[in-house]
Protein backbone atom coordinates (compact mmCIF):
# COMPACT_ATOMS: atom_id res chain seq x y z
CA UNK A 1 0.00 0.00 0.00
CA UNK A 2 2.59 2.53 1.06
CA UNK A 3 4.74 1.88 -2.00
CA UNK A 4 1.83 2.41 -4.37
CA UNK A 5 0.62 5.74 -3.06
CA UNK A 6 3.72 7.80 -4.01
CA UNK A 7 3.73 6.16 -7.46
CA UNK A 8 0.22 7.40 -8.10
CA UNK A 9 1.18 10.87 -7.01
CA UNK A 10 4.16 10.95 -9.37
CA UNK A 11 2.01 9.60 -12.18
CA UNK A 12 -0.54 12.31 -11.58
CA UNK A 13 1.98 15.13 -11.70
CA UNK A 14 4.23 13.93 -14.51
CA UNK A 15 3.30 12.35 -17.84
CA UNK A 16 1.23 9.17 -18.15
CA UNK A 17 4.20 7.35 -19.60
CA UNK A 18 6.25 7.46 -16.43
CA UNK A 19 3.25 6.34 -14.44
CA UNK A 20 2.94 3.28 -16.67
CA UNK A 21 6.63 2.50 -16.29
CA UNK A 22 6.44 2.77 -12.56
CA UNK A 23 3.55 0.40 -12.19
CA UNK A 24 4.82 -2.91 -10.73
CA UNK A 25 4.89 -5.82 -13.17
CA UNK A 26 2.64 -7.94 -10.96
CA UNK A 27 0.83 -7.24 -7.73
CA UNK A 28 0.17 -9.71 -4.95
CA UNK A 29 -3.21 -9.58 -3.28
CA UNK A 30 -3.09 -7.59 -0.05
CA UNK A 31 -3.65 -10.65 2.09
CA UNK A 32 -0.74 -12.61 0.62
CA UNK A 33 1.46 -9.56 0.91
CA UNK A 34 0.67 -9.12 4.61
CA UNK A 35 1.33 -12.82 5.23
CA UNK A 36 4.67 -12.65 3.38
CA UNK A 37 5.74 -9.53 5.25
CA UNK A 38 4.94 -11.09 8.57
CA UNK A 39 6.75 -14.33 7.66
CA UNK A 40 9.74 -12.29 6.53
CA UNK A 41 9.97 -10.52 9.86
CA UNK A 42 9.68 -13.80 11.76
CA UNK A 43 12.55 -15.23 9.75
CA UNK A 44 14.64 -12.07 10.21
CA UNK A 45 14.08 -12.06 13.95
CA UNK A 46 15.15 -15.68 14.36
CA UNK A 47 18.12 -15.31 11.99
CA UNK A 48 19.34 -12.29 13.90
CA UNK A 49 19.25 -14.22 17.15
CA UNK A 50 21.07 -17.18 15.57
CA UNK A 51 23.63 -14.87 13.98
CA UNK A 52 24.55 -13.22 17.28
CA UNK A 53 24.94 -16.67 18.81
CA UNK A 54 27.18 -17.82 15.93
CA UNK A 55 29.33 -14.69 16.24
CA UNK A 56 29.74 -15.25 19.97
CA UNK A 57 30.82 -18.81 19.19
CA UNK A 58 33.17 -17.61 16.42
CA UNK A 59 35.00 -15.15 18.64
CA UNK A 60 35.22 -17.83 21.30
CA UNK A 61 32.91 -16.37 23.93
CA UNK A 62 30.33 -19.13 23.70
CA UNK A 63 31.87 -22.48 24.64
CA UNK A 64 30.46 -25.06 22.23
CA UNK A 65 30.48 -27.71 24.94
CA UNK A 66 28.03 -25.65 26.99
CA UNK A 67 26.28 -23.36 24.50
CA UNK A 68 26.62 -25.05 21.10
CA UNK A 69 25.45 -22.60 18.39
CA UNK A 70 22.65 -23.53 15.95
CA UNK A 71 24.92 -24.90 13.22
CA UNK A 72 26.17 -27.52 15.66
CA UNK A 73 22.93 -28.63 17.30
CA UNK A 74 21.01 -28.48 14.02
CA UNK A 75 23.95 -29.78 11.99
CA UNK A 76 23.43 -33.47 12.56
CA UNK A 77 19.76 -34.12 12.97
CA UNK A 78 19.84 -37.93 12.45
CA UNK A 79 22.40 -38.11 15.23
CA UNK A 80 20.16 -36.12 17.52
CA UNK A 81 17.10 -38.18 16.62
CA UNK A 82 18.64 -41.43 17.86
CA UNK A 83 18.01 -40.18 21.40
CA UNK A 84 14.33 -39.83 20.75
CA UNK A 85 13.73 -43.56 20.44
CA UNK A 86 13.86 -43.73 24.21
CA UNK A 87 10.22 -42.94 23.95
CA UNK A 88 9.21 -45.97 21.96
CA UNK A 89 11.48 -48.23 23.92
CA UNK A 90 9.83 -47.02 27.07
CA UNK A 91 6.41 -47.45 25.60
CA UNK A 92 6.54 -50.79 23.81
CA UNK A 93 9.77 -52.28 25.11
CA UNK A 94 11.71 -52.72 21.86
CA UNK A 95 15.48 -53.01 22.18
CA UNK A 96 18.12 -50.91 20.46
CA UNK A 97 18.54 -53.29 17.52
CA UNK A 98 14.91 -53.37 16.45
CA UNK A 99 14.37 -49.74 17.39
CA UNK A 100 12.31 -47.57 15.06
CA UNK A 101 13.97 -44.99 12.84
CA UNK A 102 14.88 -41.57 14.19
CA UNK A 103 11.97 -39.90 12.45
CA UNK A 104 9.50 -42.43 13.83
CA UNK A 105 10.79 -41.85 17.35
CA UNK A 106 10.58 -38.11 16.87
CA UNK A 107 6.98 -38.29 15.68
CA UNK A 108 6.01 -40.63 18.51
CA UNK A 109 7.60 -38.39 21.13
CA UNK A 110 6.15 -35.18 19.73
CA UNK A 111 2.69 -36.67 19.34
CA UNK A 112 2.78 -37.98 22.90
CA UNK A 113 3.62 -34.55 24.32
CA UNK A 114 1.30 -32.66 22.01
CA UNK A 115 -1.67 -34.91 22.71
CA UNK A 116 -1.17 -34.34 26.45
CA UNK A 117 -1.12 -30.58 25.90
CA UNK A 118 -4.26 -30.66 23.80
CA UNK A 119 -6.11 -33.14 26.01
CA UNK A 120 -5.27 -31.09 29.10
CA UNK A 121 -6.28 -27.88 27.41
CA UNK A 122 -9.57 -29.33 26.21
CA UNK A 123 -10.50 -30.88 29.56
CA UNK A 124 -9.50 -27.76 31.49
CA UNK A 125 -11.45 -25.37 29.28
CA UNK A 126 -14.62 -27.46 29.20
CA UNK A 127 -14.56 -27.94 32.97
CA UNK A 128 -13.69 -24.30 33.63
CA UNK A 129 -16.45 -22.94 31.41
CA UNK A 130 -18.99 -25.28 32.98
CA UNK A 131 -17.95 -24.33 36.50
CA UNK A 132 -17.72 -20.62 35.66
CA UNK A 133 -21.16 -20.54 34.04
CA UNK A 134 -22.73 -22.56 36.87
CA UNK A 135 -21.20 -20.16 39.38
CA UNK A 136 -22.93 -17.25 37.72
CA UNK A 137 -26.14 -19.18 37.09
CA UNK A 138 -26.64 -20.49 40.63
CA UNK A 139 -25.80 -18.14 43.48
CA UNK A 140 -25.39 -21.06 45.90
CA UNK A 141 -22.90 -22.81 43.62
CA UNK A 142 -20.95 -19.57 43.40
CA UNK A 143 -20.73 -19.23 47.16
CA UNK A 144 -19.75 -22.87 47.62
CA UNK A 145 -17.01 -22.99 44.99
CA UNK A 146 -15.52 -19.58 44.29
CA UNK A 147 -13.57 -19.12 47.54
CA UNK A 148 -11.86 -22.48 47.02
CA UNK A 149 -11.11 -21.72 43.38
CA UNK A 150 -9.67 -18.37 44.41
CA UNK A 151 -7.51 -20.00 47.08
CA UNK A 152 -6.17 -22.76 44.85
CA UNK A 153 -5.51 -20.54 41.84
CA UNK A 154 -2.51 -19.02 43.59
CA UNK A 155 -0.84 -22.40 44.21
CA UNK A 156 2.09 -23.12 41.89
CA UNK A 157 1.40 -26.10 39.60
CA UNK A 158 4.72 -27.62 40.69
CA UNK A 159 3.17 -28.20 44.11
CA UNK A 160 0.63 -30.51 42.48
CA UNK A 161 3.34 -32.72 40.98
CA UNK A 162 3.49 -35.18 43.90
CA UNK A 163 -0.30 -35.33 43.91
CA UNK A 164 -0.25 -36.18 40.21
CA UNK A 165 2.09 -39.08 40.90
CA UNK A 166 0.16 -40.27 43.97
CA UNK A 167 -3.10 -40.39 42.11
CA UNK A 168 -2.11 -41.32 38.57
CA UNK A 169 1.25 -43.03 38.93
CA UNK A 170 3.13 -42.78 35.64
CA UNK A 171 2.01 -42.42 32.03
CA UNK A 172 -0.35 -39.99 30.38
CA UNK A 173 -2.54 -39.49 33.42
CA UNK A 174 -0.27 -37.36 35.60
CA UNK A 175 0.94 -35.20 32.70
CA UNK A 176 -2.61 -34.39 31.61
CA UNK A 177 -3.65 -33.87 35.22
CA UNK A 178 -0.82 -31.34 35.60
CA UNK A 179 -1.97 -29.40 32.55
CA UNK A 180 -5.58 -29.41 33.74
CA UNK A 181 -4.75 -28.37 37.29
CA UNK A 182 -2.51 -25.56 36.02
CA UNK A 183 -5.13 -24.05 33.74
CA UNK A 184 -8.42 -24.87 35.43
CA UNK A 185 -8.55 -22.34 38.28
CA UNK A 186 -7.40 -19.43 36.17
CA UNK A 187 -9.84 -20.28 33.43
CA UNK A 188 -12.73 -20.47 35.90
CA UNK A 189 -11.89 -17.00 37.15
CA UNK A 190 -11.55 -15.74 33.58
CA UNK A 191 -14.94 -17.20 32.65
CA UNK A 192 -16.63 -15.52 35.59
CA UNK A 193 -14.95 -12.18 34.85
CA UNK A 194 -15.99 -12.28 31.22
CA UNK A 195 -19.57 -13.16 32.10
CA UNK A 196 -19.64 -10.14 34.40
CA UNK A 197 -18.36 -7.97 31.56
CA UNK A 198 -21.06 -8.89 29.03
CA UNK A 199 -22.72 -5.58 28.05
CA UNK A 200 -25.86 -5.20 30.18
CA UNK A 201 -27.91 -4.01 27.23
CA UNK A 202 -27.41 -7.26 25.32
CA UNK A 203 -28.97 -9.06 28.26
CA UNK A 204 -31.71 -6.48 28.75
CA UNK A 205 -32.79 -6.83 25.12
CA UNK A 206 -33.16 -10.57 25.47
CA UNK A 207 -35.12 -10.16 28.70
CA UNK A 208 -37.54 -7.62 27.23
CA UNK A 209 -38.13 -10.13 24.43
CA UNK A 210 -39.24 -12.56 27.11
CA UNK A 211 -36.14 -14.75 27.27
CA UNK A 212 -35.83 -17.07 30.26
CA UNK A 213 -32.64 -17.15 32.31
CA UNK A 214 -31.53 -20.25 30.49
CA UNK A 215 -32.16 -18.62 27.10
CA UNK A 216 -30.22 -15.53 28.16
CA UNK A 217 -27.26 -17.75 29.02
CA UNK A 218 -27.48 -19.92 25.93
CA UNK A 219 -28.22 -17.28 23.34
CA UNK A 220 -26.51 -14.17 24.70
CA UNK A 221 -23.95 -14.78 27.43
CA UNK A 222 -22.13 -17.79 25.99
CA UNK A 223 -21.75 -16.31 22.46
CA UNK A 224 -20.67 -13.01 24.04
CA UNK A 225 -17.84 -14.51 26.09
CA UNK A 226 -16.60 -16.84 23.33
CA UNK A 227 -14.10 -14.38 21.78
CA UNK A 228 -12.54 -13.55 25.12
CA UNK A 229 -12.49 -17.23 26.11
CA UNK A 230 -10.57 -18.16 22.99
CA UNK A 231 -7.97 -15.53 23.88
CA UNK A 232 -7.76 -17.06 27.34
CA UNK A 233 -7.31 -20.44 25.69
CA UNK A 234 -4.44 -19.17 23.56
CA UNK A 235 -2.71 -17.55 26.52
CA UNK A 236 -3.02 -20.77 28.45
CA UNK A 237 -1.69 -22.83 25.57
CA UNK A 238 1.80 -21.60 26.45
CA UNK A 239 1.26 -22.39 30.12
CA UNK A 240 0.18 -25.87 29.09
CA UNK A 241 3.37 -26.35 27.07
CA UNK A 242 5.45 -25.25 30.01
CA UNK A 243 3.90 -27.47 32.60
CA UNK A 244 3.72 -30.56 30.43
CA UNK A 245 7.51 -30.54 30.12
CA UNK A 246 7.92 -30.28 33.86
CA UNK A 247 5.51 -33.16 34.34
CA UNK A 248 7.33 -35.30 31.80
CA UNK A 249 10.85 -34.45 32.91
CA UNK A 250 10.28 -35.45 36.53
CA UNK A 251 9.58 -38.92 35.36
CA UNK A 252 5.82 -39.03 35.43
CA UNK A 253 5.78 -39.84 31.74
CA UNK A 254 7.73 -39.88 28.53
CA UNK A 255 7.95 -37.33 25.75
CA UNK A 256 9.87 -34.15 25.10
CA UNK A 257 10.34 -33.48 28.79
CA UNK A 258 11.94 -36.89 29.06
CA UNK A 259 14.41 -35.99 26.29
CA UNK A 260 15.37 -32.82 28.15
CA UNK A 261 15.92 -34.88 31.27
CA UNK A 262 17.95 -37.45 29.34
CA UNK A 263 20.18 -34.73 27.90
CA UNK A 264 20.68 -33.30 31.36
CA UNK A 265 21.67 -36.65 32.80
CA UNK A 266 24.05 -37.43 29.90
CA UNK A 267 25.40 -33.88 29.77
CA UNK A 268 24.35 -33.27 26.18
CA UNK A 269 23.77 -29.49 25.68
CA UNK A 270 23.44 -29.97 21.96
CA UNK A 271 20.40 -32.19 22.52
CA UNK A 272 18.96 -29.66 24.98
CA UNK A 273 19.06 -26.87 22.44
CA UNK A 274 17.75 -29.09 19.69
CA UNK A 275 14.76 -29.98 21.86
CA UNK A 276 14.25 -26.36 22.85
CA UNK A 277 14.19 -25.36 19.19
CA UNK A 278 11.73 -28.15 18.49
CA UNK A 279 9.45 -27.09 21.35
CA UNK A 280 9.59 -23.49 20.14
CA UNK A 281 8.46 -24.51 16.67
CA UNK A 282 5.70 -26.74 18.06
CA UNK A 283 4.44 -24.01 20.38
CA UNK A 284 4.38 -21.56 17.51
CA UNK A 285 2.52 -24.00 15.26
CA UNK A 286 -0.13 -24.88 17.84
CA UNK A 287 -0.69 -21.20 18.54
CA UNK A 288 -1.05 -20.60 14.82
CA UNK A 289 -3.54 -23.46 14.54
CA UNK A 290 -5.57 -22.05 17.44
CA UNK A 291 -5.53 -18.64 15.80
CA UNK A 292 -7.00 -20.17 12.65
CA UNK A 293 -9.70 -21.89 14.70
CA UNK A 294 -10.40 -18.55 16.33
CA UNK A 295 -10.78 -16.73 13.01
CA UNK A 296 -13.11 -19.48 11.76
CA UNK A 297 -15.20 -19.74 14.89
CA UNK A 298 -15.51 -15.99 15.53
CA UNK A 299 -16.64 -15.14 12.03
CA UNK A 300 -18.43 -12.02 13.27
CA UNK A 301 -15.29 -10.22 14.42
CA UNK A 302 -13.61 -8.06 11.78
CA UNK A 303 -10.54 -9.89 10.44
CA UNK A 304 -8.12 -7.14 11.34
CA UNK A 305 -9.57 -7.12 14.83
CA UNK A 306 -8.82 -10.81 15.29
CA UNK A 307 -5.22 -10.31 14.25
CA UNK A 308 -4.47 -6.96 15.86
CA UNK A 309 -6.56 -7.00 18.98
CA UNK A 310 -6.02 -10.60 20.03
CA UNK B 1 -51.48 11.70 48.36
CA UNK B 2 -50.90 11.01 44.67
CA UNK B 3 -51.76 7.33 44.84
CA UNK B 4 -55.52 7.96 44.95
CA UNK B 5 -55.63 9.89 41.68
CA UNK B 6 -58.14 8.35 39.31
CA UNK B 7 -56.85 6.43 36.31
CA UNK B 8 -58.49 4.76 33.41
CA UNK B 9 -57.84 1.14 32.46
CA UNK B 10 -57.44 2.26 28.89
CA UNK B 11 -54.22 4.09 29.62
CA UNK B 12 -51.17 2.27 28.28
CA UNK B 13 -48.88 3.12 31.17
CA UNK B 14 -49.92 4.43 34.56
CA UNK B 15 -47.35 5.35 37.21
CA UNK B 16 -48.60 6.22 40.69
CA UNK B 17 -46.18 7.49 43.34
CA UNK B 18 -43.32 5.60 41.73
CA UNK B 19 -39.91 5.86 43.37
CA UNK B 20 -36.64 3.98 43.11
CA UNK B 21 -33.87 3.86 45.64
CA UNK B 22 -30.71 2.07 44.56
CA UNK B 23 -28.94 -0.11 47.11
CA UNK B 24 -31.84 0.49 49.52
CA UNK B 25 -31.04 -0.29 53.15
CA UNK B 26 -27.28 0.05 52.70
CA UNK B 27 -25.01 3.02 53.48
CA UNK B 28 -24.64 3.61 49.72
CA UNK B 29 -28.39 4.00 49.26
CA UNK B 30 -29.44 6.88 47.07
CA UNK B 31 -32.80 7.87 45.71
CA UNK B 32 -32.93 8.05 41.92
CA UNK B 33 -36.65 8.70 41.45
CA UNK B 34 -39.44 9.95 43.67
CA UNK B 35 -43.22 10.59 43.48
CA UNK B 36 -43.66 9.92 39.78
CA UNK B 37 -47.28 10.19 38.62
CA UNK B 38 -47.54 9.72 34.89
CA UNK B 39 -50.22 8.47 32.50
CA UNK B 40 -49.42 7.56 28.92
CA UNK B 41 -52.32 7.10 26.52
CA UNK B 42 -52.26 4.51 23.74
CA UNK B 43 -50.53 5.96 20.68
CA UNK B 44 -49.14 8.91 22.59
CA UNK B 45 -45.59 10.22 22.11
CA UNK B 46 -44.20 11.27 25.48
CA UNK B 47 -40.71 12.70 25.81
CA UNK B 48 -38.92 12.54 29.17
CA UNK B 49 -36.59 15.52 29.35
CA UNK B 50 -34.07 16.28 32.05
CA UNK B 51 -30.43 16.76 32.95
CA UNK B 52 -28.12 13.72 32.80
CA UNK B 53 -28.44 11.41 35.77
CA UNK B 54 -31.90 12.62 36.76
CA UNK B 55 -33.38 9.14 36.78
CA UNK B 56 -35.40 9.34 33.57
CA UNK B 57 -33.72 6.20 32.23
CA UNK B 58 -34.48 4.50 35.53
CA UNK B 59 -38.16 5.20 34.95
CA UNK B 60 -37.95 3.44 31.57
CA UNK B 61 -36.34 0.41 33.23
CA UNK B 62 -39.14 0.31 35.79
CA UNK B 63 -41.80 0.47 33.07
CA UNK B 64 -39.94 -2.18 31.06
CA UNK B 65 -39.98 -4.42 34.12
CA UNK B 66 -36.21 -4.84 34.20
CA UNK B 67 -36.07 -3.21 37.63
CA UNK B 68 -38.61 -3.11 40.43
CA UNK B 69 -39.91 0.15 41.87
CA UNK B 70 -39.16 0.58 45.57
CA UNK B 71 -42.27 2.77 46.01
CA UNK B 72 -45.56 3.10 44.15
CA UNK B 73 -46.99 1.06 41.31
CA UNK B 74 -46.50 0.82 37.56
CA UNK B 75 -49.47 -0.45 35.57
CA UNK B 76 -49.55 -1.51 31.97
CA UNK B 77 -53.08 -1.59 30.50
CA UNK B 78 -54.44 -2.09 33.99
CA UNK B 79 -52.02 -4.88 34.92
CA UNK B 80 -49.18 -4.30 37.39
CA UNK B 81 -45.75 -4.62 35.78
CA UNK B 82 -43.82 -7.43 37.43
CA UNK B 83 -41.44 -8.64 34.74
CA UNK B 84 -40.24 -7.73 31.25
CA UNK B 85 -42.61 -8.39 28.37
CA UNK B 86 -42.36 -8.15 24.61
CA UNK B 87 -45.34 -5.75 24.70
CA UNK B 88 -42.92 -3.16 26.02
CA UNK B 89 -39.81 -3.00 23.84
CA UNK B 90 -36.73 -1.15 25.00
CA UNK B 91 -34.30 0.57 22.61
CA UNK B 92 -30.92 1.79 23.84
CA UNK B 93 -28.41 4.43 22.87
CA UNK B 94 -26.01 1.75 21.68
CA UNK B 95 -27.80 -0.37 19.16
CA UNK B 96 -27.11 -3.50 21.23
CA UNK B 97 -27.54 -5.79 18.25
CA UNK B 98 -25.98 -9.23 18.58
CA UNK B 99 -22.80 -9.12 16.49
CA UNK B 100 -22.80 -12.87 15.84
CA UNK B 101 -26.23 -12.81 14.20
CA UNK B 102 -27.16 -11.40 10.79
CA UNK B 103 -29.49 -8.43 10.57
CA UNK B 104 -32.57 -10.57 9.99
CA UNK B 105 -31.65 -12.99 12.76
CA UNK B 106 -31.31 -10.03 15.10
CA UNK B 107 -34.73 -8.72 14.09
CA UNK B 108 -36.29 -12.15 14.59
CA UNK B 109 -34.49 -12.78 17.90
CA UNK B 110 -37.64 -12.40 19.97
CA UNK B 111 -39.49 -14.86 17.74
CA UNK B 112 -36.64 -17.35 18.01
CA UNK B 113 -37.03 -17.19 21.77
CA UNK B 114 -40.70 -18.05 21.37
CA UNK B 115 -39.64 -21.02 19.26
CA UNK B 116 -40.93 -19.83 15.88
CA UNK B 117 -39.84 -21.72 12.77
CA UNK B 118 -37.15 -20.38 10.43
CA UNK B 119 -39.58 -19.48 7.66
CA UNK B 120 -41.89 -17.73 10.10
CA UNK B 121 -38.96 -15.80 11.54
CA UNK B 122 -37.55 -14.78 8.18
CA UNK B 123 -40.99 -13.69 7.05
CA UNK B 124 -41.53 -11.51 10.12
CA UNK B 125 -38.03 -10.07 9.89
CA UNK B 126 -38.61 -9.19 6.25
CA UNK B 127 -41.82 -7.32 7.10
CA UNK B 128 -40.21 -5.42 9.98
CA UNK B 129 -37.13 -4.54 7.95
CA UNK B 130 -39.32 -3.25 5.12
CA UNK B 131 -41.01 -0.95 7.63
CA UNK B 132 -37.67 0.63 8.45
CA UNK B 133 -36.50 0.62 4.82
CA UNK B 134 -33.69 -1.87 5.27
CA UNK B 135 -34.87 -4.98 3.38
CA UNK B 136 -31.64 -4.90 1.35
CA UNK B 137 -29.47 -5.30 4.45
CA UNK B 138 -31.19 -8.48 5.61
CA UNK B 139 -28.23 -10.84 5.35
CA UNK B 140 -25.56 -8.38 6.44
CA UNK B 141 -23.89 -8.40 9.83
CA UNK B 142 -24.40 -5.47 12.24
CA UNK B 143 -20.77 -4.31 11.98
CA UNK B 144 -21.24 -3.79 8.24
CA UNK B 145 -23.88 -1.11 8.88
CA UNK B 146 -23.62 2.56 9.83
CA UNK B 147 -24.71 3.79 13.26
CA UNK B 148 -28.02 5.11 11.93
CA UNK B 149 -28.78 1.87 10.11
CA UNK B 150 -28.00 -0.15 13.23
CA UNK B 151 -30.49 1.92 15.21
CA UNK B 152 -33.10 1.31 12.50
CA UNK B 153 -32.45 -2.41 12.81
CA UNK B 154 -32.93 -2.08 16.58
CA UNK B 155 -36.26 -0.36 15.92
CA UNK B 156 -37.21 -3.13 13.47
CA UNK B 157 -36.34 -5.72 16.12
CA UNK B 158 -38.65 -3.96 18.57
CA UNK B 159 -41.43 -3.61 15.97
CA UNK B 160 -41.23 -7.29 15.06
CA UNK B 161 -42.66 -8.05 18.49
CA UNK B 162 -45.66 -5.79 17.74
CA UNK B 163 -45.22 -3.89 21.02
CA UNK B 164 -47.86 -1.62 22.50
CA UNK B 165 -45.22 0.66 23.99
CA UNK B 166 -41.77 1.54 22.69
CA UNK B 167 -39.36 2.64 25.42
CA UNK B 168 -36.45 4.56 23.92
CA UNK B 169 -33.45 5.51 26.05
CA UNK B 170 -31.61 8.33 24.23
CA UNK B 171 -31.69 6.22 21.07
CA UNK B 172 -30.10 8.83 18.80
CA UNK B 173 -27.59 10.31 21.23
CA UNK B 174 -24.62 8.53 19.62
CA UNK B 175 -25.48 9.69 16.09
CA UNK B 176 -24.24 12.78 14.25
CA UNK B 177 -26.60 15.75 13.84
CA UNK B 178 -27.66 15.04 10.24
CA UNK B 179 -28.33 11.36 10.89
CA UNK B 180 -30.19 12.26 14.05
CA UNK B 181 -32.56 14.55 12.11
CA UNK B 182 -33.23 11.83 9.53
CA UNK B 183 -33.87 9.35 12.33
CA UNK B 184 -36.37 11.69 13.97
CA UNK B 185 -38.38 11.87 10.76
CA UNK B 186 -38.09 8.12 10.39
CA UNK B 187 -39.25 7.54 13.94
CA UNK B 188 -42.35 9.71 13.47
CA UNK B 189 -43.33 7.66 10.41
CA UNK B 190 -42.80 4.41 12.28
CA UNK B 191 -44.73 5.70 15.27
CA UNK B 192 -47.72 6.78 13.20
CA UNK B 193 -47.84 3.49 11.31
CA UNK B 194 -47.41 1.23 14.32
CA UNK B 195 -49.89 3.03 16.58
CA UNK B 196 -47.73 2.23 19.60
CA UNK B 197 -47.13 4.66 22.46
CA UNK B 198 -43.57 5.92 22.72
CA UNK B 199 -41.72 6.97 25.85
CA UNK B 200 -38.61 8.71 24.67
CA UNK B 201 -35.78 9.78 26.99
CA UNK B 202 -33.54 12.62 25.87
CA UNK B 203 -31.67 15.63 27.16
CA UNK B 204 -31.98 17.41 23.81
CA UNK B 205 -34.60 20.14 23.80
CA UNK B 206 -34.73 20.18 19.98
CA UNK B 207 -35.57 16.50 19.96
CA UNK B 208 -38.30 16.98 22.56
CA UNK B 209 -39.91 19.79 20.53
CA UNK B 210 -39.67 17.88 17.26
CA UNK B 211 -41.15 14.59 18.47
CA UNK B 212 -43.42 14.92 21.48
CA UNK B 213 -47.13 15.14 22.16
CA UNK B 214 -46.17 15.94 25.74
CA UNK B 215 -42.83 16.76 27.36
CA UNK B 216 -42.26 15.58 30.91
CA UNK B 217 -39.59 17.81 32.48
CA UNK B 218 -37.58 16.21 35.30
CA UNK B 219 -35.80 17.71 38.27
CA UNK B 220 -32.52 16.14 39.30
CA UNK B 221 -31.47 13.99 42.28
CA UNK B 222 -33.90 12.51 43.02
CA UNK B 223 -35.73 12.71 39.72
CA UNK B 224 -39.20 14.18 40.17
CA UNK B 225 -41.62 15.50 37.61
CA UNK B 226 -41.16 19.26 37.56
CA UNK B 227 -43.87 19.94 35.05
CA UNK B 228 -45.55 18.47 31.99
CA UNK B 229 -45.65 20.62 28.86
CA UNK B 230 -48.25 19.93 26.15
CA UNK B 231 -46.85 20.14 22.64
CA UNK B 232 -49.67 21.23 20.32
CA UNK B 233 -47.46 22.06 17.34
CA UNK B 234 -49.02 20.64 14.17
CA UNK B 235 -47.30 17.74 12.44
CA UNK B 236 -45.26 17.61 10.25
CA UNK B 237 -43.36 20.09 12.36
CA UNK B 238 -41.41 23.10 11.26
CA UNK B 239 -38.46 23.48 13.65
CA UNK B 240 -38.04 27.14 12.64
CA UNK B 241 -41.62 28.30 13.31
CA UNK B 242 -42.03 30.98 16.01
CA UNK B 243 -44.15 28.55 18.06
CA UNK B 244 -41.38 25.95 18.04
CA UNK B 245 -38.91 28.67 18.96
CA UNK B 246 -41.10 29.77 21.88
CA UNK B 247 -41.43 26.21 23.11
CA UNK B 248 -37.70 25.65 22.97
CA UNK B 249 -37.16 28.82 24.99
CA UNK B 250 -39.76 27.75 27.56
CA UNK B 251 -38.16 24.29 27.97
CA UNK B 252 -34.68 25.79 28.14
CA UNK B 253 -35.75 28.01 31.01
CA UNK B 254 -37.41 25.13 32.81
CA UNK B 255 -34.26 23.07 32.50
CA UNK B 256 -31.79 25.81 33.36
CA UNK B 257 -32.48 25.73 37.12
CA UNK B 258 -32.13 21.97 37.13
CA UNK B 259 -28.86 21.97 35.24
CA UNK B 260 -27.49 24.70 37.54
CA UNK B 261 -28.53 22.71 40.55
CA UNK B 262 -26.97 19.52 39.18
CA UNK B 263 -23.71 21.37 38.50
CA UNK B 264 -23.65 22.90 41.98
CA UNK B 265 -24.19 19.47 43.51
CA UNK B 266 -21.42 17.91 41.46
CA UNK B 267 -19.05 20.67 42.49
CA UNK B 268 -20.01 20.25 46.13
CA UNK B 269 -19.30 16.52 45.80
CA UNK B 270 -15.88 17.05 44.26
CA UNK B 271 -14.60 19.49 46.92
Amino acid sequence: MTEIAPDKRVGGVTSGRSALLRRPAFALPDKARTALTSAGWTLTSISLFALIWEILWFVGWADEKLLPPPHIFLGNIPDQLQFFNTATRWAVGVDQATAPSGLESLVTTVLATMSRVLAGLAIASVLAIIVGVLARYYRLFDRLTMPTVMLLSSVSPIAWLPVAVFIFGIGNGPAIFMVVITLFFHMVLATVTHIDNVPRNLIHVARTMGATKRQVYGRVIIPSILPAMLVVLRMNLFAAWMVVLVAESTGVGYGLGQIIMLSRNTFNPSLVFFTIALIGVLGFLTDYALRMVQARLLYWLPKSGVQNAL
Amino acid sequence: MPSDLPFSKQDAVVCRGVGKTWAAGTPRAHQALADIDLDVKPGEFVVLLGPSGCGKSTLLYLIAGLEEATEGTVNFFGQPVSQPSSDRSLIFQESSLYPWLTVWENVAFGLAIRGASVTERREAAMVALREVGLSAAMDKRPDELSGGMRQRVAVARALAMRPKVLLMDEPFAALDVQTRQKMQEFLQDVWQESGASILFVTHHIDEAVALSDRVVVFTSRPGRIKTIVENKLPRPRDPFSPEAEAMRRHLTELLRDEVDRAFAEQEALST
